[in-house]
């Protein structure tokens, strides 16, 4: 901007950095300041509290060796990939489907998106219950007269996680369709109107023409879902705590433990650390995109 | 002009759209029905009888259970002083980190220094990190200052990991008001805090409102600062709902555990129905430009 009068140039940019003072502070302290104290304590041999004694990349080795890390890992995974990739497809689906329909944005989209307004541990607590074999959903499919139905997905080691991802994408699926229904009311329509002179079907302006166009709405959806599914924590302690044993643990989950009940704070800042990189890779290229753009 | 009309298509009967979609509204109303009507019935009723039932035998007293006598830790307090924790942490952690936010936004979109970009780059980073990165020293800084485990120390916390998005949000409200505003005061002999206050507070009140609700709906949803931060005397609502939940000692009291489920979430919700419109442009702008 121009600003004329020198003077006031001088007075202005003072009062402009002090009110622009404890945003930045408080980013840089407990930001910036605290992501490299916690990466130093990954450097040391920490336990219960912090110390300063220097043994190199030991905690990281030992990070790779633990076997409920490497599930943590693994786990992270699953649920990564079929947390993005399911809560993608449903979501367009929807959003494509409320577009369709007048009803849509003032009944459906409500209905859709309210999981999004409520926390992880209250999604958490009714999941928990109502795929709880005794009570949820086995038993009523039983009263129901289906005598052989299972479902006890939440109990079983191997398949714990995946109760993880059902009520993971119950929870997020509205905010992915909100996305898209962004990305579809922003389609130039004067493709789809060569579409239909070329006498393409409906079937196929959504596959060739209108669904290449969101390539946008979908990298927002797999960076801000990507980002979310490896902060996910609240989710998982409310309805698995992490169990049964060691099925369902995040890098999340076995930060906190291994930080705050096993004492080893060494190994548990380096895998917050591990964390940080994985987010870093998804985030640090789209802000840099966005900041571009400006 | 909407999709379908540019599509002529006729192919697509709304009578089968409407039945997709509402198929999966009861999808997504299912988890609520099935906490509010469990959490009306007795015990008995849920154990031997159906989760999807009415209740045959309503009562209330497992709310008020759930409020004012329930086992949460180590004390039958029931839920209520620590709705009010939350309440003394949301209130003064939502005011100040929109007020910094709505300082930084504006500095940041219409001043230009060196580096503007690379500092609102970095602040904007900030909302993504995953907390377990700033757990330990963050429990450091608060046991120096003398407020670890209390609301004050929650409030901190909470200002300081919002004023990234509250700056986000600000700032690109204020890049979208044309600069001759702001010059036209300048040259009027206006100074910052005038421009400020007189031009551009007025032509705030939607972003204020998004970043209100904003910040309301993540800070009372939190739980991973309060269960690293807060103690017993200071833990805000969630974190007492998980362990209502997760206390393993005698019977599951499920109607109990809905009951203060619904508490937890009723604010936000009540929020939600509100404002619906500007929740979601919170969301997008929280995240879609972020």
């Amino acid at each position: 901007m121009i600003i004329k009068n020198k003077w006031r140039i001088a007075q202005d940019d003072l009062v402009a950095r002090l009110v622009l003072f404890p945003t930045v502070l408080l980013s840089a302290v407990c930001v910036y300041g605290f992501i490299i104290y916690t990466i130093y304590i990954s450097f040391t041999g920490s336990t219960i509290m912090p110390i300063y004694e220097w043994v190199g990349f030991e905690n990281y080795e030992k990070l790779w060796q633990l076997r409920h890390w490497h599930i943590a890992v693994k786990n992270m995974a699953i649920f990564g990939v079929l947390y993005i990739g399911i809560s993608s497809i449903l979501g367009l689906m929807l959003a494509i489907l409320i577009d369709l329909n007048k009803l849509g944005e003032i009944i459906f989209r409500p209905v859709f998106l309210y999981p999004m307004a409520i926390s992880f541990i209250v999604t958490g607590t009714a999941w928990k219950w109502f795929l709880d074999p005794g009570i949820g959903l086995e038993h009523i499919m039983h009263l129901w007269g289906f005598a052989n139905f299972q479902f006890d997905w939440i109990k079983n080691s191997d398949f714990a996680i995946y109760t993880v991802v059902i009520a993971a994408i119950w929870q997020v699926t509205g905010f992915v369709m909100v996305i898209f229904l962004a990305g579809l009311r922003a389609i130039n329509h004067t493709t789809i109107e060569s579409g239909v002179v070329d006498g393409a079907s409906t079937f196929q302006l959504y596959t060739r023409v209108i669904i290449p166009q969101l390539g946008p709405s979908f990298l927002s959806a797999f960076v801000i879902l990507g980002h979310m599914a490896i902060k996910s924590y609240d989710l998982v302690v409310a309805l698995t705590n992490g169990g049964p044993g060691q099925a369902t643990a995040l890098p999340s989950t076995f930060m906190y433990s291994y930080t705050f009940t096993r004492s080893r704070m060494g190994i548990g800042a380096s895998a917050a650390v591990m964390m940080l990189i994985a987010i870093m890779l998804i985030i640090v290229p789209y802000i840099r995109k966005q900041l571009e753009e400006n | 002009m909407t999709i379908s009309e540019t599509t002529r298509s006729k192919r697509f009967s709304k009578f089968i759209i409407v039945t997709i979609l509402s198929l999966f509204a009861i999808y997504f109303l299912v988890p609520f029905y099935v906490m509010l009507v469990n959490s009306l019935k007795p015990l008995s009723e849920i154990q031997g009888g159906n989760m999807l039932a009415l209740p045959r035998d309503m009562s209330f007293d497992y709310w008020i259970k759930a409020w004012k006598t329930a086992q949460v830790g180590v004390n039958a307090t029931g839920l209520r002083p620590y709705f009010f924790n939350s309440v003394k942490i949301v209130i003064p952690a939502v005011l100040l980190s929109t007020l910094f936010g709505s300082f930084s936004g504006f500095v940041l979109s219409k001043w230009r220094f060196k580096g503007d970009n690379l500092i609102f780059g970095l602040i904007l980073f900030g909302c993504f990190i995953p907390f377990q990165i700033v757990l330990i020293p963050m429990a450091r800084v608060l046991g120096s200052l003398g407020i670890a485990g209390t609301t004050s120390g929650l409030v901190l916390v909470h200002i300081a990991y919002g004023v990234g998005f509250t700056t986000l949000f600000f700032r690109n409200t204020y890049a979208s008001l044309p600069d001759e505003i702001v010059q036209s005061a300048q040259v009027d002999g206006a100074k910052f805090m005038k421009i400020f206050t007189s031009i551009i507070l007025p032509t705030s009140a939607p972003v204020i409102a998004v970043t209100i609700i904003w910040q309301t709906t993540n800070i009372w949803n939190d739980f991973l600062f309060g269960v690293s931060f807060g103690d017993a005397r200071s833990q805000p609502m969630t974190v007492a709902l998980n362990n209502l939940v997760q206390s393993s000692t005698g019977v599951k009291e499920y109607n109990v555990h809905f009951a203060g489920a619904i508490m937890a979430a009723i604010p936000t919700l009540i929020i939600y129905i509100a404002s619906g419109r500007y929740f979601v442009r919170g969301l997008m702008s929280g995240s879609v430009k972020g």
